[in-house]
């Protein structure tokens, strides 16, 4: 049982990474019905920004939050630069303009760091403790602390403060935003800026484990879009919870089902994928949108 | 004092022109009808006004020029727009409507102070300022769409036919608010209609818009006399 314990804690770890990167692509996809497949890349980009500031000398925490502030304004641009132009353009070009950024800040890291492996730090101590046979790492914890803080935060903004409110109204409708007032291009390039915020922290969570390197989030990002897929589209607490489900989901499956193992744990996400598609194609957490004709 | 004036008022979707040279005034303090038939370009030209629309041709507010101006500017300038099917955030609760309807305001005891006053205004959104608008009757949430465009203090309402969708009772309880604003409130008005009858019983003036053309305009009084224009424009059997 102690085994089972301990898989569930490791995939609750990698799952709370999976769920910040799908809360990011979750909240750029209810505001601008887009998904953002240059997400993972954006926040690699973040990472090997924030390993860069380190190896100048700046202390972990400065070249955290500058990264983190420069992100925002990635984001930002990004949507102005590309997405903007694009709104009403058909979801084809859509796609394919994202699937640019993928291409876009994988190859801008690789020119600018190269494509070999680098440490990166932990934001937390080594070390951790039990509870009974199940060892809990520090980094677990942490990593499990700031997914909850992002979605409170993000709570807190949405449920309290005009801007959250204005922000929900964007998302929900364009045009009616548009006449109570509502700047709603400003909007969606805070949504964007947010986003790429919490894009950026899955991307500095799992980099002392994977090593930085520029393909690091490509798999993360499968695993996102699973977790987005599961939880539902429109809701960010659904991305949450799905990305812990698939996380968790991963860790039994690749242990338990001798037939997954380690090499073929990427078809967990793909199977809960397929599966909630044809069960509750909304998503655990989404909701049916009735259209009127 | 001239409020609104508008020359020579083209405007396009796409390729389509859906208004023509439209030109006429609209005086502070008046309560205008503007009436048609479907498709007439009615809904076109408050769009144009809110600033929805790119339009050619020029519309002054309050002598200043809205071409370039944008619709949140515009918002500020006191035009307000209450759009066709009432642009209610139907998965946000009543409050929040109201509180976005203040969006342009940035003194918060003007808002809190405003919600209060509307809130006695309508007492039935009151009972319900925490339930999701989108569970309000057809009736309440063309209220509360008044409502929310009142958080903004307009000096120029425009309402898109507000009695699409209401029983005639309702529909008259609409008009006479729209009327009480009017009167003891100075505000102007700028009402969208297909239900001539009724609205002509409570504007000052109409225009009759036909194939985005400004084909008649009279005070109420010689709108509802007048047997041809309500024949030949306004389907209205004499």
């Amino acid at each position: 049982m102690s085994l089972f314990f301990q898989l569930v804690v490791s995939g609750l770890t990698t799952g709370a990474i999976y769920a910040a990167l799908a809360l990011a692509l979750v909240l750029i996809f209810r505001a601008t019905n887009v998904v953002n497949f240059g997400q993972g890349e954006m926040a690699t980009f973040s990472a090997y920004c924030t390993w860069q500031l380190m190896e100048w000398g700046a202390p972990l925490w400065v070249a955290l939050l500058v990264s983190l502030a420069g992100s925002f304004a990635v984001g930002v641009i990004t949507f102005r630069a590309v997405i903007r132009p694009l709104m009403s353009a058909p979801v084809e070009a859509i796609v394919v303009v994202t699937l640019g950024i993928f291409v876009l800040f994988q190859a801008a890291g690789m020119w600018l760091w190269g494509a070999e492996q680098r440490s990166f730090p932990s934001l937390f101590p080594d070390g951790g403790f039990n509870v009974g046979d199940v060892r809990i790492l520090n980094s677990t914890v942490g990593t499990l602390v700031i997914l909850v803080m992002i979605a409170v935060l993000m709570g807190l903004i949405f449920s309290f403060t005009r801007l959250g409110l204005s922000m929900r109204a964007a998302a929900f409708d364009h045009a009616r935003s548009v006449l109570v007032g509502v700047n709603v291009e400003r909007m969606l390039m805070l949504g964007w800026g947010f986003a790429a915020v919490i894009g950026a922290f899955a991307a500095i969570l799992i980099a002392p484990r994977l090593f930085l390197n520029p393909t690091m989030m490509t798999p993360i990002l499968f695993y996102g879009l699973a977790a987005a897929t599961l939880g539902g589209w429109d809701s960010p607490l659904g991305a949450i919870a799905g990305g812990l489900i698939v996380g968790v989901a991963e860790s039994l499956g690749a242990s338990y089902l001798s037939f997954i193992g380690a090499d073929m744990r990427i078809a967990v996400p793909i199977a809960l994928t397929l599966l909630i598609l044809l069960v509750k194609p909304v998503g655990l957490f989404g909701s049916y949108k009735v259209t009127k004709l | 004092m001239t409020l609104l004036q508008i020359k020579d008022l083209s405007a396009f979707y796409g390729r389509t022109q859906a208004l023509f040279n439209c030109s006429f005034d609209v005086s502070e303090g008046e309560f205008i009808a503007l009436l048609g038939s479907n498709g007439a370009g009615k809904t076109t030209m408050l769009r144009a006004l809110s600033g929805l629309l790119h339009f050619e041709g020029s519309i002054a507010y309050a002598g200043t020029s809205l071409g370039k101006v944008s619709p949140q500017r515009r918002l500020e300038l006191g035009i307000a727009h209450i759009p066709q099917g009432r642009g209610t955030f139907t998965e946000f609760t009543v409050d929040e409507n109201l509180s976005l309807g203040a969006t342009i305001v940035t003194s918060r005891s003007q808002i809190k102070e405003d919600k209060e006053r509307w809130y006695d205004a309508f007492p039935r959104l009151k009972e319900r300022r925490d339930q999701l608008a989108g569970n309000l009757s057809g009736g309440e949430q063309q209220m509360l769409a008044v409502a929310r465009a009142l958080m903004s203090r307009p000096k120029l309402l425009m309402c898109d036919e507000p009695s699409l969708g209401l029983a005639p009772s309702i529909t008259q309880e609409i008009l006479t608010i729209f009327k009480t604003l009017h009167r003891d409130h100075g505000m102007t008005l700028l009402v969208v209609e297909q239900n001539v009858d009724i609205t002509l019983q409570y504007a000052d003036r109409a225009f009759v818009i036909e194939a985005g053309q400004i084909v008649a305009s009279g005070t109420a009084v010689e709108m509802v006399n007048n047997e041809d224009i309500k024949k030949s424009y306004l389907g209205v059997a004499g």
